[in-house]
């Protein structure tokens, strides 16, 4: 249950950005979490509710965005979606891949007042 | 300027000095106020793009940890399984057949006992306890270094807490990940905890003694590794067979070498 400390970070990163420009009040936090970045996005959701409380996002909009893995091959620099978590191209079949995304969780947007 | 609230409004009656602005006392300056407030240009809310990891605070902690480390000419290797999977059992029998100097920094949720076992054999540790927190982060491994002389080590350990979901999304620092998996535990543990088995540098089947006793695949098991994380080296450990063990400390001599 790390979906706990991991927004304990969100909170405190919306909280930096509301100050440095000003806001008194945080009205949505846009999230992208990759499907391997290892967090539950049910959990997230239920973490950002409970502890949003009291804080300057208590009363933002929580929008999760699922985030799919997506590499480039390097061999045939073909860029797709895997399957099944199989790290090869499904092209060319080459394991050579670079990691476009869907392994880590980023904070987005937001939307301040 | 209105002092109490920071707009633009100021009453047309009375200059600023006797303007006393108790906030709610001019009914001039209220009803600007809500003519303010519900103009929508005026209220707009801003929307700003960030685009940062959420986890960056713990990134950039982890990467101070990594520089002091190569600092310290220290590989720190992060050792990552489920609890009773043999963490702490591979280290004591590390120190036998190893030729470099290791430390390690002990993350349990309660108790000294991993640290106390490594003391036993003249292993330098640091134990910290999590409380509840199911997995180390950057600041906790940051605050046992202060323990650690790693001028007297070549490699530091990090053994994280026994958990195969949590500690794979927080990077401590280490230049390398080794992730342990033993035969009791069952068979499709990687396919399972795919997120875990991603972050490995190595995979340690640990326990390889058991296996008459257990229906297990290993090669499946190792074919399941390499599908995820296709470039993974794969040892099978037992600490009843002592070339096992010397394999593992070849890997990790082979990766301090080609640092």
């Amino acid at each position: 249950m790390h979906e706990y400390s991991i927004v304990q970070s969100l909170l405190d990163s919306c909280e930096d950005h509301a100050r440095k420009n000003n806001a008194t009040k945080v009205s949505k936090v846009v999230v992208k979490i990759g499907i391997m970045s290892g967090v539950e996005p049910s959990l997230l959701q239920t973490a950002f509710d409970t502890f949003k409380e009291k804080t300057i996002c208590e009363e933002a909009e929580f929008i999760i965005n699922i985030q799919e893995v997506i590499i480039r091959c390097n061999s045939c620099q073909e860029r797709s979606k895997i399957k099944n978590l199989d790290y090869s191209c499904p092209r060319c079949k080459s394991v050579d891949i670079e990691i476009i995304d869907g392994e880590d969780m980023f904070l987005m947007h937001l939307e301040l007042e | 300027m209105c002092k109490d609230c920071g707009c633009s409004i100021t009453d047309s009656a009375g200059d600023s000095h006797t303007h006393k602005h108790s906030h709610g006392t001019s009914s001039e300056h209220q009803d600007a106020h809500q003519h303010l407030h519900d103009n929508p240009q005026l209220n707009d809310p801003k929307t700003i793009s960030i685009i940062t990891k959420i986890l960056d605070k713990n990134d950039h902690e982890a990467e101070h940890n990594r520089v002091h480390f190569d600092s310290k000419n220290v590989l720190c290797i992060n050792l990552m399984s489920s609890p009773g999977s043999g963490k702490t059992a591979l280290l004591e029998h590390l120190s036998d057949f190893s030729d470099f100097r290791f430390g390690v920094v002990e993350g349990d949720l309660e108790t000294s006992k991993d640290t106390d076992r490594l003391k036993a054999k003249g292993i330098e540790a640091h134990q910290i306890q999590t409380g509840s927190a199911c997995h180390l982060d950057a600041f906790m491994v940051h605050k046992a270094l202060h323990h650690m002389d790693l001028d007297a080590i070549d490699v530091c350990f990090v053994e994280n807490v026994g958990n195969l979901v949590c500690p794979a999304s927080y990077d401590v620092g280490s230049h390398l990940n080794i992730v342990l998996v033993s035969i009791p535990e069952g068979e499709d543990k990687i396919v399972k905890y795919p997120v875990m088995f991603r972050q490995a540098d190595l995979v340690l089947i640990t326990k390889v003694d058991l296996l008459p006793y257990f229906d297990y695949d290993i090669e499946k098991e190792k074919a399941d590794a390499r599908k995820l994380k296709p470039n993974v080296d794969i040892l099978e450990v037992s600490t009843k067979d002592e070339e096992s063990l010397k394999k593992v400390a070849k890997w990790i001599k082979f990766k301090m070498e080609m640092r």
